[in-house]
């Protein structure tokens, strides 16, 4: 079977794959980090977005071959020293969630807008969020979770 | 999925060797549409030839009043390009409002292009601005290229390697999003420049067509108005659950006037 070598939230990992192993599957079945949900494998729900080279994915619709040699980050590698990442925190703070399993998706791509648009608007938000879905919240306190998690940001917390 | 051997070559070349050596050999550019039909098993590749490893496909280049986009150039690529912005907004902004962020970090233009989907944006755009499509073997002209439902001009093992677009005088684009899928309900192309005057429709039909009433009357009087009253036959235009024919005949009319008006 083919290798695949690439580094996942700063390590460096390798493993054997089959061509059509997903990138989703190779975090989830192979690497054991179960963060990275899968919603739908229809690239549609985006609860499985991870940043491939700093720039947001859906990990359903990218075979782990074509991660060869990138930086991945999961939502596993936000936290530091046992601290939640600002975005994590805000969408505590602010009920951005509830049954939570759309949730690391939303952060991932959150996290990708802030990079664009370190204060976004509540339109930039609801735009960006175009391919992730949530069940539960009705999005309302997802868009206040961003909104806030990007001030904290700026303010460097 | 049925599983298939991945390759990754590091040039046009190697890939065109893969391609004829293998028995059902596939090319992978964004893999935002070939990995879903190969979930479904509407297809059944028996090798994979990633393009993802060939350095120069990814270029952008404005020169000789020509944008020159690569083809595996991702549509955020297209969308944040500041040269691209400058010389066709229209086409950056076509391209920043294709699916959801995530489809655009992985979607590129040869593979949209290669796919043809009837509801696919960049269509609007190649044939709007009477673009060339550069492959590994010849040149073809838009108005050449799209053959029918996901049919194009190009040769079974061929490879777009880049699409060349001549700088227009103006251009706009309005789509009419599906309000699940994002792709074009309908969307049209407008554009006066060194190709004429072009109006450019995808969604409505099985591929890309150009609307010559609507050309004729812009040519005359490049105004919103001056499409009063033009009307697109629905006969052969596509009918589904989303909308009749009647409804995107109609649909054409309205963007085409907000593809003009975008355009100033
Ligand atoms: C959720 C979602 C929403 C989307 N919304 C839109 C939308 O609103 N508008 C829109 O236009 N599109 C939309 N798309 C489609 C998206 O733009 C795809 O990226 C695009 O259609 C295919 O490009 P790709 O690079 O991913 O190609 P792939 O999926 O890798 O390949 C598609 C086909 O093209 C062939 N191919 C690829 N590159 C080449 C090449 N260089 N030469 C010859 N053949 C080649 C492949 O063999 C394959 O048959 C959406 C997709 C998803 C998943
Ligand atoms: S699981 Fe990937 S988009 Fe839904
Ligand atoms: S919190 Fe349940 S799907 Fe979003």
């Amino acid at each position: 079977m083919p290798k695949v070598s690439m580094t996942v939230n700063g390590k460096a990992v390798s493993a054997e794959v089959e061509g059509r192993t997903l990138l989703v599957q190779l975090l989830r079945d192979q690497l054991g980090m179960t963060g990275t949900h899968v919603g739908c494998d229809t690239s549609q729900c985006g609860a499985c977005v991870v940043h491939v080279d700093g720039r947001s994915v859906k990990a359903c619709t990218m075979l782990a071959s074509q991660a060869e040699g990138s930086q991945v980050t999961t939502i596993e590698g936000l936290a530091k020293d046992g601290k939640l990442h600002p975005m994590q925190e805000a969408f505590r703070d602010n009920h951005g969630l509830q049954c939570g399993f759309c949730t690391p998706g939303m952060i991932m791509s959150a996290l990708e807008l802030v990079k664009h648009k370190p204060n976004p608007s509540e339109h930039e938000v609801r735009d960006w969020l175009e391919g992730n879905l949530c069940r539960c919240t009705g999005y309302h306190n997802i868009v206040k979770s961003i909104q806030a998690g990007a001030a904290a940001m700026r303010g460097g917390k | 999925m049925y599983n298939f051997n991945y390759h990754r070559p590091s040039s046009v070349a190697d890939a065109a060797k893969l391609l004829s050596s293998a028995s059902e050999g596939k090319l992978l550019a964004g893999g935002q549409t070939l990995l879903p039909t190969i979930k479904q098993r509407l297809n059944k590749p028996s090798d994979l030839i990633d393009l993802g490893g060939i350095k120069d496909l990814n270029t952008v280049k404005v020169e000789g009043g020509k944008v020159v986009i690569g083809a595996l150039t991702r549509h955020a690529d297209v969308a944040g390009s500041d040269a691209v912005r400058k010389a066709i907004a229209a086409l950056a902004s076509l391209a920043g409002a294709i699916g959801d962020p995530a489809v655009r970090n992985r979607g590129t233009i040869g593979g949209s292009l290669a796919n043809s989907d009837p509801a696919a944006d960049y269509p609007a755009a190649v044939l709007g601005l009477g673009a060339t499509i550069h492959t590994n073997s010849r040149t073809i002209a838009a108005d050449d290229y799209f053959k029918g439902l996901f049919e194009t001009a190009l040769n079974p093992g061929e490879i777009i390697t880049a699409v060349s677009f001549p700088v227009p005088e103006k251009a706009g684009y309005a789509k009419f999003p599906n309000p699940a899928s994002r792709y074009a309900m309908v969307g049209v192309f407008v554009a006066k420049g060194p190709a004429g005057v072009r109006v450019a429709v995808t969604g409505a039909g099985a591929c890309a067509f150009r609307q010559k009433a609507m050309e004729a009357a812009l040519a005359k009087n490049w105004s919103a108005a001056a499409l009063d009253g033009i009307k697109t036959s629905a006969d052969e235009l596509n009918s589904d659950i989303h909308g009749s024919a009647e409804y995107r005949a109609h649909l054409i009319g309205v963007m085409a006037k907000r593809a003009v008006a975008a355009a100033g």
